[in-house]
């Protein structure tokens, strides 16, 4: 076992006499001897590095790394250019804490004010902060940011991932905001619904575009019906869609935010991931979580600080409106460092790559016998009936090595594609479905 | 320190001026210093009530937040929308840079002149100082 | 610093995707983005030495001394990040059928086991992304409780004036109204002004201990005896666990709920502010609250808890963070995990011992993991500040202690050396305070003027929130 202690039986001895103490037992005196842990907690022995290799190498051995990868659903394969991982595992970036003190963590700084820049571009807002937690957990901060006295209803699209519903609704069991979920009609947020239910209340409409069926909105009309209303219009985007698809921005949104995993993250269970936020100017201080400023410092140099902190929960405590207090700082630089790999005509040719792969698949899934549910436009994600029961397509692909769509019920099947999968992978998907699903 | 013999202060260290039937509301030059460089003033919208007493602002220094309290109850007339570009008014000239004027005033705290003023702040500096 | 919009050349580029192997689509206009995309166009060459250079200008604890206090800077022990770096973790769908990812759902399960075993809790969820974000998870099952049992009244959480400002703003997120909580002189909780505020509005309180002043809070069971008989429940924050980690449990302690923060007692790296995690243990009585899905122990299925508030954020959480605590509390095991809290004190009581002749020390007694010393005297007397002390340790390589928190103490420096720093490197910097203390009543200006030594000054930050510029060329 280790524990990473450096100090010596001799130099403790040194330090209890300098404190003026005989034991380390002694300087816990202050703690109540009936609380104290008698007996151990009941931890397995510590362990040798070797062995703590070997433990945790079986249990990712147990984990099944599929070659091929056809499932997004909140989640995406994309090609991780390597000089990303390069960048990202310095250690003095790895290392660090939030930069409080300026003068030694303008590296960190810069990077996340280059972050905020590449957000704004992409998504064509005013202002980003330094990043949230995930997509899901963004969107629930930019509901919460437009809240006023009189407007305390949010409408939410059912069209968005359930984990983000749901964790906007947890957020609002928390705030005492209402959470109205608009029905979904034909695969798309209902329109008609969001203009009869936009009122003097609504504080704010949550659309995710592309949704979570892969379906390209209405964006227009519903952002439109909520500002008629008075309400600010909050869009959830996909980045890498960005590089082909209208701004949120171009769609009048008053804040984007979104999963940023896309952009150079692998996809790690889960997580760790990246929530962007990105609002227009009126907006910015009310943005949560850390902001990232350029100024000058006294020796006339430029320079980059933590800023707009009044906003924050270390000063206004009860009074902050959100009580974030750290930033994704790595996935963000992780976002960054893609971003500036990738460049206007990588990221462009990526989404390219995305929506003309999906298209690919589709059309040769619905030759297959997989027909489309929604005929609609969509970008990399689409959903098809299945022959047989979707698990059983699952079983059936998973065995040769293919991470099918995900299962959305007994016959319906959410399928992704990216610039990460071939034709040849393609190809051969087809021809296993159409040679027959078997059991 | 700089406290102007036309004006009316409050405890809280905001002044007052009447003019016709508006009450104009700022921070006095103590407040200004002790609260260092200001960089953001969240006012309130044209229409709200105010109530003596009670915060209807508030401004930020880099660290801090501070809460600035009306010395009248009426409805906000007029907000000094010059100050969010411009907040360094308030450090520059205190007694220019009104915060709002308020109208239909129907009530007031007790209010000092300059000369109590002055002793309020004296006595408040050395309590602190002890 | 050049930033990144400032290097490169149009046309210039990385090679990474091969040509579009099959037919292209194309965009209804309606659909397509109007304004051009601007990133940067730079060369791998280019973009590689960008961010050689921003790391040149970064500090980690990698770097050299960190004595951030309540971060908890301690040594990322190298097998934690191998062991995250897995295949079989890191290319591992979320949503991948359940037999593919059982050895997800043993980490999972593993570490909720241990992470249980080290605080008393009985279940945990590893979703909030940080401690702030367990914060409002741990609350909202607190408001779960109350509410399903029709005790809606209850809208108080009670939180010491020396609390994390963290503390009041998750309770006001989750719809509480915040009762401050004055402290004794002696740093801890005033019992009688505790007594006073309870009633049949506490929903519950928020407490670290140790405290944060570095005391540890003698009268631990009185205070949460008398919230429990008053109806309300205790929340634990997890913060400064590392200075009793292994020799006292929050739930016995008589906690209900608990967040910890892997990236300060589990050794997870703080990666320049994040990603972090703060997963949330609590009793028996509150897991049906818990955010769903959670491992079930005996079958690893993903299971929903029956009254769960619902989620925090996607999916299980910060997946990878909880491996790398996991291999942190199987190297260390039963034997070493108390060391931890052991030497992390020991640590901190030298260092205090080292310096309190010329440091006053606002709480003279024994600290635990840190302690906190108050400038004040040397302000008035040389007009020196903590900040300025500060400035002036970073001319020696060393991060400053965190200042002015908490905020019950003046000019405060707050100093967490942690159990992983050796004695040399803490004897340097007892050192380097006790010259700077010196160079205080020598030569004021210096100080005033530090740093010197460090790639940019002091900076403006009164212009840069007064006018603020959030992104280049905006």
């Amino acid at each position: 076992m280790g524990s990473y202690i450096p100090t010596t039986d001799r130099e403790r001895e040194e330090m209890l006499a300098s404190i003026g103490v005989s034991s380390i037992d002694d300087l816990f005196s202050q703690i109540p001897e009936e609380v104290k842990i008698h007996g151990g907690c009941g931890l397995p022995a510590g362990r040798s590095e070797m062995e703590v290799r070997t433990l945790l190498e079986t249990l990712a051995g147990k984990n099944k790394v599929y070659p091929s990868v056809f499932r997004g659903a909140g989640a995406y394969r994309h090609y991780i250019p390597e000089i990303v991982r390069s960048v990202v595992s310095k250690e003095e970036f790895v290392t660090a804490y939030t930069p409080y003190q300026a003068e030694i963590s303008q590296g960190v700084l810069q990077s996340i004010f280059e972050y905020q820049t590449m957000i704004c571009r992409l998504t064509g807002m005013d202002a980003s902060n330094a990043s949230l937690y995930d997509g899901a957990s963004a969107a629930a901060e930019g509901v919460a940011m437009c809240r006023d006295r009189k407007r305390t209803q949010v409408l939410v699209s059912g069209a968005a991932h359930p984990d983000t519903i749901r964790t906007i609704q947890t957020y609002c069991f928390g705030n005492g905001m209402e959470c109205v979920v608009v029905p979904v009609k034909d695969g798309e947020t209902d329109l008609e619904f969001v203009r009869a239910h936009a009122g003097g209340s609504t504080a704010c409409l949550y659309l995710q575009h592309p949704n979570f069926y892969g379906i390209l909105e209405d964006a227009q009309a519903l952002g439109d019906a909520v500002h008629q209303a008075g309400g600010k219009f909050l869009m959830g985007v996909n980045p890498i869609s960005l590089g082909i698809l209208k701004t949120p921005a171009e769609y009048g949104a008053d804040i984007a935010v979104g999963e940023g995993q896309p952009l150079g993250m692998p996809l790690s269970f889960g997580g760790p991931y990246l929530g962007f936020m990105a609002c227009v100017s009126s907006l910015t201080r009310k943005l949560p979580g850390r902001i990232v400023g350029e100024t000058v410092d006294n020796r006339g140099q430029r320079g980059y600080v933590l800023t707009l902190q009044a906003r924050e929960q270390h000063i206004r405590r009860e009074k902050a409106s959100s009580n974030v207090c750290s930033n994704q700082a790595l996935c963000a630089m992780t976002a960054a460092v893609y971003l500036a790999a990738m460049g206007p005509d990588g990221l462009r040719q990526a989404a390219l790559q995305c929506a003309s792969k999906a298209s690919y698949l589709q059309k040769g899934l619905a030759e297959a016998g997989f027909p489309l549910v929604y005929a609609k436009p969509f970008f990399h994600e689409f959903v098809t009936r299945t022959p047989v029961p979707a698990l059983e397509v699952e079983a059936f692909l998973g065995r040769e090595g293919i991470l099918s769509g995900y299962p959305l019920g007994e016959r319906e099947m959410l399928w992704c594609c990216t610039e990460a999968n071939t034709k040849e992978e393609m190809d051969r998907l087809l021809q296993l479905v159409k040679g027959g699903v078997q059991r | 320190m700089n406290i102007p013999s036309n004006l009316q202060y409050s405890k809280s260290h905001e002044w007052i001026k009447e003019d016709g039937g508006l009450v104009e509301i700022g921070l006095t030059d103590h407040a200004q210093d002790q609260l260092g460089d200001l960089v953001f003033v969240n006012l309130p919208q044209v229409g709200d009530p105010v109530t003596a007493g009670e915060v209807f602002a508030d401004v930020e220094s880099v660290k801090a937040v501070s809460d600035v309290y009306s010395p009248v109850t009426g409805t906000v007339a007029q907000v000094n929308e010059a100050l969010l570009d411009a907040p360094e008014t308030i450090n520059e000239s205190p007694y220019e840079a009104w915060l709002i004027r308020v109208e239909a005033v129907t009530g007031r705290e007790d209010l000092m002149d300059a000369a109590a003023y002055e002793a309020h702040v004296e006595k408040e500096l050395e309590e602190a100082d002890a | 610093m050049k930033l990144i919009f400032e290097r490169g050349q149009e046309g210039r580029r990385l090679d990474l995707l091969p040509p579009c192997d099959v037919p292209e689509v194309a965009l209804e206009e309606k659909d397509r983005r109007q304004k051009p995309l601007d990133l940067p166009q730079v060369t791998e060459s280019e973009l590689s030495r960008h961010y050689t250079q921003l790391m040149q200008h970064t500090f980690g604890v990698n770097d050299g001394f960190y004595p951030l206090g309540s971060c908890t800077m301690k040594y990322n022990p190298k097998i934690n990040e191998y062991a995250a770096s897995l295949p079989g973790f890191a290319q591992v769908h979320p949503l991948q059928p359940r037999e593919t990812v059982e050895g997800c759902l043993e980490v999972l399960a593993l570490a909720e086991k241990y992470l249980c075993a080290v605080t008393g809790m009985d279940r945990m969820t590893f979703q909030p992304a940080a401690g702030a974000h367990g914060e409002f998870t741990g609350l909202l099952l607190i408001k779960q409780y109350h509410t399903l049992r029709g005790d809606e009244k209850r809208n108080e959480i009670l939180v010491p004036d020396s609390a994390h400002g963290t503390n009041p703003a998750s309770a006001a997120m989750a719809g509480f109204q915040v009762v401050n909580i004055p402290s004794s002189p002696d740093g801890c909780v005033d019992l009688e002004a505790l007594r006073q505020a309870v009633g049949d509005d506490t929903a519950g309180l928020m407490l670290t201990n140790p405290n944060t002043v570095g005391l540890f809070d003698k009268n631990i069971l009185e205070i949460t005896r008398i919230v429990h008989q008053a109806g309300g429940l205790n929340y634990y924050d997890g913060a400064n666990l590392n200075a009793v980690v292994g020799i006292v449990r929050p739930g016995d302690m008589g906690f209900d709920v608990v967040h910890l923060n892997l990236h300060k007692t589990f050794s997870t790296p703080h990666g320049g502010g994040g990603p972090g995690s703060g997963p949330v243990g609590c009793k028996d009585f509150l897991a049906p609250y818990l955010p769903g899905p959670v491992v079930d122990p005996e079958t690893l299925d993903l299971v929903q808890p029956a009254h769960s508030i619902g989620k925090v954020r996607s999916f299980y959480g910060n997946f990878l963070v909880v491996v790398k605590a996991l291999a942190y509390l199987l190297t260390l095991g039963e034997e070493g995990i108390p060391q931890v809290a052991r030497y992390a004190v020991l640590h901190a009581n030298y260092m205090k011992s080292r310096l309190e002749d010329l440091y006053p020390m606002p709480y003279p007694d024994r600290c635990m993991h840190e302690f906190v010393m108050s400038l004040e005297k040397l302000k008035k007397e040389t007009g020196v500040s903590a900040l300025d002390v500060a400035k002036g340790l970073l001319d020696n390589g060393i991060h400053p202690p965190t200042m002015y928190f908490p905020l019950i103490v003046h000019e405060a420096l707050m100093v967490e050396p942690t159990e992983t720093e050796c004695k040399e490197v803490m004897d340097q910097a007892i050192e380097v305070f006790r010259r700077l203390h010196q160079l205080a009543y020598d030569d004021p200006q210096a100080l005033h003027s530090a740093p010197a030594a460090t790639p940019v000054g002091r900076l403006d930050e009164v212009q840069a929130a007064r006018k603020p510029v959030l992104q280049y060329g905006g």
